[in-house]
Order: structure tokens, then sequence, then C-alpha cells
């Protein structure tokens, strides 16, 4: 409950700075709009108005106070502006409409799913065999870690390009970017948690007479799957990361990444934002599903948290 | 289809020789746990020449290892100012605000249960969001320049380096702060000389995480609008010219820039945190 309090105070105080944030941001084009009003402005220009400091502006042109909270096109929108934009484009707009970012979210989403599906199998047969493969572990493991302190997205756009020049094109592409993405922490998570049983334990289980395989399946599957939750969740963020950078280099039409490109080609500040926030509530949606499955699945298996 | 057979072979060979490597005596020294990696990757590597080669792969798709090496030696003056554009002055630049701001920002914080209650799941939420998207916003804020591009990086690197510090302030128990107590230490001294100190396993964590975040970064920035030198800038013209051998040597020179920079930090808590169970 104290916690409780304390987050809201926390998110409450950020908002404000936000707001505050928005007045010596957005004064200048206030200023400008106000003088091409006709309205009463000091300095009287543009020109001289952009050498001069954003708080002195506010401090002469006290009446322009309260409109850097409502502008068009500000520099920084206020934060009802994008729960308004985020409200329209949600839940006003059709679910079909290309303006509805629901349906933007969804291409976005479905090309995370699947990469993250693909990634995640994928590194945790690769765990299962460095595992239970000395050579595997000496020879691939260092390459693992290693390529974990590269920038793995640079290879993005290129990705993209060759996928396209071979004729793959759409969902595809970007699900490899997100699969590339969520493939290494897996793998490092899962070796971690496949390796957690203490020797006591795989010497309980030796006593029983216990194949390799009944000890994988009764034993280090089991005790690895909080290792691998905590891998799934920072895979997870990683891929819509991927999917949405995925979308920028081809000029996607469609997606998350694609509103905040067009957003930026055409100065809609606003729009930028309300995708901005999308993709994270997006993110913590599927953190926290994430997060729900573990603590199922844990409770059935009576683990005690 | 020679080359190709002669991949194949080369791949067994190879595997092979490091089973034996990996399952002989010799197993458990230093020198082979490096051999049988570098095999590996070496391995990887003409394998790839030789597939690359014998199926005739065309230029556009994959580009061989060779080709790539002779553009990454060819083109060392742009590799060099797209380097020092990029990781220099957008990435590093970056990295050191945004690390020693949220550094600053945690010792205040920590003075404050109430603020650290708040602050702690907010800023772990934060860390797990696709923040690369402030981009753009930042782009239009800061300009094409390098500094918009360290903008992104202190916005990436500021949550996760906050709450690591923030967690690792905590990390002292009531004995110890006690003990500092009895000694009649001030604040500053508690936290210069038991604090900081056992701190210092969550605060690298948190910069050894930041690295390859600043990077990522600071690439991805370029992708909304640079001027015509950096990495980002490079990896997405020549994508669209269809230079794949100048990407690879592009990204060459980012896995060197990331793994440096990890390294780097890896190597500096090996020397300050030598007492910690994890490095003995």
């Amino acid at each position: 409950m104290k916690t409780f309090f304390a987050v809201l105070t926390v998110v409450a105080g950020i908002i404000g700075v936000w707001y505050l944030a928005c007045v010596p941001m957005n004064i200048k084009g206030v200023l400008d709009a106000a003088e091409r009003e006709g309205e009463q402005v000091t300095p009287a220009t543009a020109k001289e108005r952009r050498d001069a400091s954003a708080l002195g502006l506010v401090a002469n042109n006290r009446f322009a106070m309260t409109r850097v909270w409502s502008v068009d096109r500000p520099r920084l929108p206020a934060p009802h502006q994008v729960a308004v934009e985020l409200w329209q484009t949600t839940v006003e707009k059709k679910v079909t409409s290309k303006r509805s970012l629901i349906y933007h979210g969804k291409v976005t989403l479905t090309a995370t799913l699947l990469g993250f599906g693909i990634g995640t199998l994928a590194g945790i047969l690769l765990a299962v065999g460095i595992v239970h493969s000395k050579v595997m572990d000496m020879s691939v493991m260092p390459w693992a870690i290693v390529s974990q302190t590269i920038p793995i997205i640079a290879l993005a756009p290129m990705i993209i390009v060759v996928l396209y020049s071979i004729g793959v094109q759409g969902l595809l592409p970007k699900a490899i970017i997100a699969a590339y993405l969520s493939f290494f922490p897996v793998v490092v998570g899962m070796v971690k948690g496949l390796r957690s049983p203490d020797h006591m334990q795989l010497d309980l289980l030796k006593t029983y007479n216990a194949s390799t395989n009944h000890g994988f399946w009764k034993l280090r599957l089991p005790s690895s799957l909080p290792y691998l939750f905590a891998s799934l969740k920072i895979g997870i963020a990683a891929s819509l990361v991927g999917a949405i950078v995925g979308e920028l280099p081809t000029g996607a039409v469609a997606g998350l990444g694609a509103r905040l490109l067009a957003g930026s080609y055409y100065g809609q500040t606003v729009q930028i934002w309300s995708a901005l926030f999308a993709a994270a509530i997006l993110a913590a949606a599927l953190v926290a599903l994430l997060g729900l499955m573990e603590r199922a699945l844990l409770a059935r298996m009576g683990v005690r948290s | 289809m020679l080359l190709v057979v002669l991949a194949l072979l080369v791949w067994i060979a190879a595997w092979w020789l490091n089973a034996r490597l990996a399952n002989g005596a010799q197993a458990g020294t230093r020198a082979v746990q490096l051999l049988v990696p570098a095999i590996f990757g070496g391995t990887l590597l003409i394998v790839w020449e030789l597939l690359v080669r014998g199926l005739g792969v065309p230029l556009v798709i994959l580009p061989a290892p060779s080709v790539i090496a002779e553009r990454f030696a060819g083109s060392i003056p742009i590799l060099w100012a797209d380097f020092s554009q990029t990781i220099l002055k957008g990435a590093l630049g970056g990295y050191i605000i945004g690390c020693g701001a949220a550094f600053v920002m945690a010792i205040l914080v920590d003075r404050s249960d109430f603020l650290r209650r708040g602050l702690l799941p907010v800023g772990n939420f934060v860390a797990a969001l696709p923040i690369v998207g402030t981009a753009p916003i930042l782009v239009m804020w800061f300009g094409f320049d390098w500094q918009s591009k360290a903008a992104v990086v202190v916005v990436m690197v500021f949550f996760p380096m906050l709450v690591n510090t923030v967690a690792g302030l905590r990390e002292t128990d009531q004995m110890q702060r006690d003990l500092m107590a009895t000694y009649a230490a001030s604040y500053w001294q508690s936290l210069f000389k038991l604090r900081l100190p056992a701190a210092l396993p969550f605060i690298f964590n948190g910069l050894k995480i930041s690295t390859t975040l600043a990077l990522i970064g600071a690439i991805v920035a370029e992708f909304f609008g640079s001027p015509t030198v950096g990495m980002g800038f490079r990896i997405s013209t020549s994508v669209g010219q269809l230079a794949l051998d100048m990407v690879w040597a592009e990204i060459v020179v980012a896995a060197l820039a990331g793994s440096a920079f990890y390294g780097l930090m890896a190597g500096l808590e090996k020397v300050l945190t030598f007492w910690h169970p994890s490095q003995r």
C-alpha cells in the first residue's frame, strides 16, 4: 500500500515535470502564432525571439502561458493531448482503419510474437545442446556471450533488404529480426537455468539410477523455469524493439514503427508520442502477461515464491 | 560443387578436432578454453567463404568474408570518421552524461525511503520499454548532429543505470551500517567508505548493460536523420545502394566497438571489485 502511494507520487511528479517542460518548449511556436493573429508580443519579430531565452519569453508574455498546452503541432505535446490522441485512435476509430493504432499495433504485435516464438524455441534447443555437449558448450557459448555486447540491431536494415531481394517481404523479415534479438538472451538464461540444480540434487538422481533423459525432464527443466522466464521477459521486450526498428528502413506503411517514421516526416509530434505510448503499453502488457504465466506455472509446480 | 563439399569436410574436421580437445585431458586449461571457440569461429568464417564461393551467392545477398575484409581494409578513413561520429561523440558522450546523471540521481533518491519505493517500480517499468522510439522526437529537438544521438543514448541508459545503482546502495546490511555509526561516521563517510564500494557490483552491472544500449541508441537514432557521416547513416545508405560489403564492414566495426567497450567495463570491474565472490 505504501509502495502504491509512492509510485503514484513519482508518476504524478513525472507528469508535473512534463507539463512544466511544455512551457519553455512550446513558447516560441505559441508566440509566432500569436504574432500572426495580430496580438502584441514582446519582442515583436520572430527573428529577435529566436535568440531570446525561452524562460525570458515566458516572463515577457504571460498571456501566452496557458496556450502552450493546446498547440496544434507542439514541439512537446502536453500529456492530455497524447491521451486524447491515444483515445481517439484506439477506441473511436474502427479497428480496420489505417489511422487506428490498434490496427498498427496488431501488425507489429504479430511480427513480434512470431519472431519471439521462433527465437525462444531456437534458443531453448541450443541451450539444451550446450548443456549436454561439452564441445558445443566450449565452442558456441563464448560467442553467444560476446554477441550480446554487439549492437545486433544494426543488422536490421540489411536483413530486410536482403530478404526483399530474394522475394521475401512483409511479416517474415521483421519476425526474423525480432527472433534474432530474443534468441541470445534466451540461450544465456536457459543455459544458466539448466545448470542451476546443484550437485546434491544431481547425485540424488544418480542414486535413483535415473537416465540423462530422466534427469533432464524431472530435474533440469523444472528448475530452469525461473531463469527461463526472466530471460523471456527481456527477450520479448527486445523482440518488440526489433519489430519496430525493422519497420523503419523500408518505409513500411503499417505498424508502430511506420507510425513513428510517418510522424517524424510530417512533424506530427502528437502522433509520434501516441505511437510511442502504444508501443510502451504493448511492451508492458506483454511483460505482464509473461509474469502472470510464470506465476501460474510456478504455482502449479509447487514452487514457493 | 567441390567447394561446398570442401566446406562440409572442413566443418567435420574442425568439429572432430574440437571434440577431441574438449573431451581430452587438457580441457580444463586456459589455452584449450580459448582455442576451442577460436577454432569454431575460424571454421564458421571458412565455411561461409567456401559456401558463398561454391554456391555463387551474389554480392547483394551475402558477401564473402574476404570481400568484407578487403572493403574494411580499403575504407579505413571512412570507417574511422563514422566511428568517431557515432561511437566517440554520440554513444560515448551520451553514455557518460546518462550514467553520470543516473548515478547522482540514485544517490539523491537513496536518501528518501519513500522516493526509492516509488522510483524502483517505475524505473524497472521504463527500463523494459522500447525507448529507441524516442529517437525521432529527440532528433527533432536537438537537430541532426551527434547531440541528438547522445540525447537518445542518455534516455536509454538512464533507467537501467538508475535502477541498478539504487538497488546496489541497498546492499549493505544493518550490522555494517551500525558499525559505521559506532565509528561516528558521517553520511558522506559511510557513503564513500561502505555503501558505494558495496554497491560497485550492481553499478558495474548497470554500466555493462548500458554499453550495448548506448551503441544501439546511437546507431538507430541515425536512421531518423543524420549528417552525411556516421555508422547508422552509412548502413542505411549502403543498404540502399546494395553495397553490402560496406554494411558488413560497418557491422564489424560495431561488433569490435561493442565488445571492446564491454570488455573495458568488465576489466574495470575486475580491478575495482576484486573482493567480490564472483571475481575470486
